[in-house]
């Protein structure tokens, strides 16, 4: 086992089922495991989450992607959207021991999704949480306009939706810090085969799965990822529903 | 073998392959040839002069002894006529299918010069068929050589050097990217031509013969190669394929409904979108369909949408129907399927509706000039020329370039400006006990050449190993 922070796998939950990709969110090497948070979005994930302890899975390929670069930065703002929190911890503490001073941001759509809040101050300097309504901490990333103005970072990490990441991004380019974001585009390999993860980056094609999944937040085209994150929408909102409605004939595998 | 007199009553065409008709084939994914049936085998078979010099045997990359298998067959002894073919090939359901016989064996055959050649890839294909159908048998193998053998990536190269290092007495085992192995064979060629029923046979028998095959191993991500070696394995093939798809670099080329051929195949083939919500792969087919390029990948996929249910399906090719480069038989089918095909025009930029979604192409017409380095004639746009083509789904498949995980992860291993792997004739490479071969070595090719280099790196691994105490 050789998993490294920013790495992800790519997760089959039966015969018949999709290849997706998950962010590695946690490691133990002497016990060959890897941990992953996920959303119940899909088909995919609302079966995972089915799943108890013990039950198997089709196939894990992984780690797959390229490693976090993990250094001595200095000062790291570290922003985490909903799930993507849990991956976002993994940096955090790996950034945290290779001797940097880092700022924790968890955001999420509403204060119920906010999540690893304590964990995130046990390993962080400072802790800062926003959620788009305002429900818990503050409202919205703006208030990292007046933080940045305050505090000077060398280096940010943005894991989660890809509009925050667009926003972080947004906020940290006039500061000149270099930000680095984690990309979820749609995937099936994950190795560098079907191009179906391809992505604009600084004006050229990049591939999410051999090329990342991590790239310069500043030159990401993030209105192009977000049209192809959306492909196949209708289809699998059809599949997710058409499973929950027969949902126990097919259910568990 | 001295019955070199052709018997009187030979005919001058080869005996015509069964197919279903291409109306029904058009829409379903069965295999479109059926097959000879025994008597048309030995009917093919009797069109054979077995020669005193042979020269389909040099056309063939792995040296299949032609003239002895078709005499056995003859004779109809059919279990020694398989067992001389898979004593050089190991896939012959599979070669019988896919190879390119009228660039290979049958390009050389002596009948060919007064008429059709002998068709060496049916009657192949008729007597790997016939011993499926009977069940394997397992060869004897070499005594153990106490050597440990791995194989990167489980495609004709590999399943090939697998083959004949287990034969050897080697112990093998392939490390395999995906979740099924047989790499492009399985993810790649469609079912209509291929079916997976006999790339997962054929890769049983390799199994029975004792190779170990190890499913979801990304080398250079899982473990790498250095790591391999450190683990006790003597020596290393890799046949990790071209697998990387290739795009123009147009604009728009990222809207939804473009597709590589990769990914479509992908999703098709090995992830089995075509029965889709039962699999949880979807895709999206519209009903005015472009596949760029004129390869046999740019057929499949053309074929492929096709069966999926597309109104119309245009192949756009920047060359004339002579430069195509995919297999004429697959052409002739794809055409009589209903396919359409726009000779040199190119496409320039892809238009998208309001959601991003491809809505047409612009191309521009070509003419041809001389020819380039590839010995065909360069294409020239025709200044002026543009026109707007409508289409829903666009399939791109121009080539696709070795995947570079395993060039990046193993320091000292020599590659090209191109990515491919450098070796030399035996598929030595720049570190010791590495081999490589297939279309890593060469580039984007066909299965037997991958095959055959798969062949010549297992002997040479096994002499280095026998060599090496």
């Amino acid at each position: 086992m050789k998993a490294k922070p920013g790495q992800f796998i790519i997760l089959m939950i039966g015969e018949k089922g999709e290849r997706i990709p998950l962010t590695i969110s946690d490691f133990d090497a002497r016990k060959g495991t890897v941990s992953c948070a996920f959303h119940e979005v899909g088909k995919t994930t609302k079966k995972l989450g089915l799943l108890n302890e013990g039950d198997y899975v089709e196939t894990v390929t992984g780690p797959l992607g390229n490693p976090s670069e993990i250094k001595n930065y200095g000062k790291v703002l570290c922003v985490g959207g909903s799930v993507m929190i849990a991956p976002l911890l993994l940096q955090v503490k790996t950034m945290r021991e290779a001797g940097n001073s880092v700022t924790t941001v968890l955001g999420a759509r509403i204060k119920d999704v906010i999540m690893l809040e304590d964990e995130a101050k046990a390993m962080s300097e400072k802790v800062y949480v926003a959620t788009d309504d305002g429900s818990k901490g503050y409202q919205g990333l703006d208030f990292l306009k007046d933080l940045l103005k305050k505090e000077k970072f060398d280096h940010c990490v943005a894991m989660g939706p890809v509009v925050m990441m667009k926003t972080v991004s947004e906020i940290t380019k006039p500061y000149g810090i270099p930000t680095v974001v984690t990309l979820t585009p749609i995937m099936i390999d994950g190795m560098g085969m079907c191009g179906v993860c391809r992505v604009t980056v600084g004006g050229k094609m990049q591939f999410g799965c051999i090329d990342g999944p991590e790239f310069n937040g500043h030159k990401v085209d993030f209105d192009g990822l977000i049209q192809r994150q959306r492909i196949f929408l209708p289809e699998e909102r059809l599949n997710s529903v058409l499973w929950e409605i027969g949902g126990c004939a097919c259910g568990r595998q | 073998m001295a019955d070199s007199k052709p018997k009187p009553k030979i005919r001058k065409d080869a005996v015509p392959m069964p197919k279903q008709n291409p109306k029904a084939r058009a829409k379903n994914f069965n295999e479109v040839a059926l097959g000879y049936t025994r008597e048309q085998a030995l009917e093919e078979a009797n069109r054979c002069l077995q020669c005193a010099k042979p020269q389909c045997v040099s056309g063939c990359p792995v040296e299949i002894d032609i003239p002895a298998f078709i005499k056995l067959l003859k004779e109809q002894k059919c279990a020694e006529a398989i067992a001389e073919i898979k004593s050089k090939n190991v896939l012959p359901a599979i070669c019988g299918r896919v190879c390119p016989q009228e660039d290979q064996c049958q390009q050389c055959c002596i009948v060919g010069k007064v008429g059709e050649p002998v068709n060496i890839g049916r009657l192949e294909r008729y007597l790997a068929d016939w011993e499926r159908e009977q069940g394997f048998t397992i060869p004897e193998k070499a005594q153990p050589t106490g050597k440990k053998t791995a194989v990167v990536g489980a495609g004709p190269a590999g399943l090939t050097a697998a083959a004949e290092l287990v034969k050897l007495g080697h112990e093998v085992t392939m490390l395999e990217a995906l979740h099924l192995p047989g790499g492009v064979l399985i993810y790649g060629i469609p079912e209509f031509r291929l079916p997976k029923s006999i790339v997962r046979a054929e890769v049983n028998y390799i199994e029975k013969l004792g190779v170990k095959l190890r499913l979801g191993n990304m080398v250079g991500r899982t473990n790498t190669i250095p790591e391999v070696i450190k683990n006790g394995i003597d020596a290393v093939f890799i046949g990790s394929g071209a697998g990387l798809p290739q795009f123009m670099g147009l604009p728009g080329e990222n809207f939804g409904g473009i597709y590589s051929a990769n990914e479509f195949l992908i999703r098709v083939n090995l992830m089995k979108a075509y029965a889709f919500p039962e699999y949880d792969t979807p895709i999206r087919i519209g009903k005015h369909v472009v596949v760029i390029g004129g390869g046999n990948v740019a057929m499949d996929s053309a074929r492929s949408a096709l069966r999926l249910g597309a109104e119309e399906v245009c192949i756009v090719y920047r060359r004339s129907r002579k430069e195509l480069p995919a297999r004429k038989e697959e052409i002739e089918n794809a055409e009589e399927e209903g396919i359409v095909c726009k000779f040199l025009a190119a496409p320039l930029r892809f238009i998208s509706d309001e959601k991003g979604w491809v809505k047409a192409m612009e191309c521009i017409c070509m003419e041809l000039g001389p020819p380039d380095e590839s010995g065909r004639r360069r294409p020239i746009p025709i200044k002026g020329s543009e026109f707007i083509m409508d289409t829903d789904t666009v399939i791109i498949a121009i080539g696709r370039t070795p995947n570079p995980i395993i060039q990046r992860t193993t320091e000292g291993l020599e590659v090209t400006k191109w990515g491919t792997i450098i070796a030399d004739e035996n598929g030595k490479t720049s570190l010791e006990s590495v081999y490589a071969g297939g279309d890593i070595v060469t580039g984007e090719a066909t299965v037997i050449s991958a095959m055959g280099a798969g062949k010549t790196a297992a002997k040479a691994i096994h002499e280095y190993l026998m060599k090496k105490k």
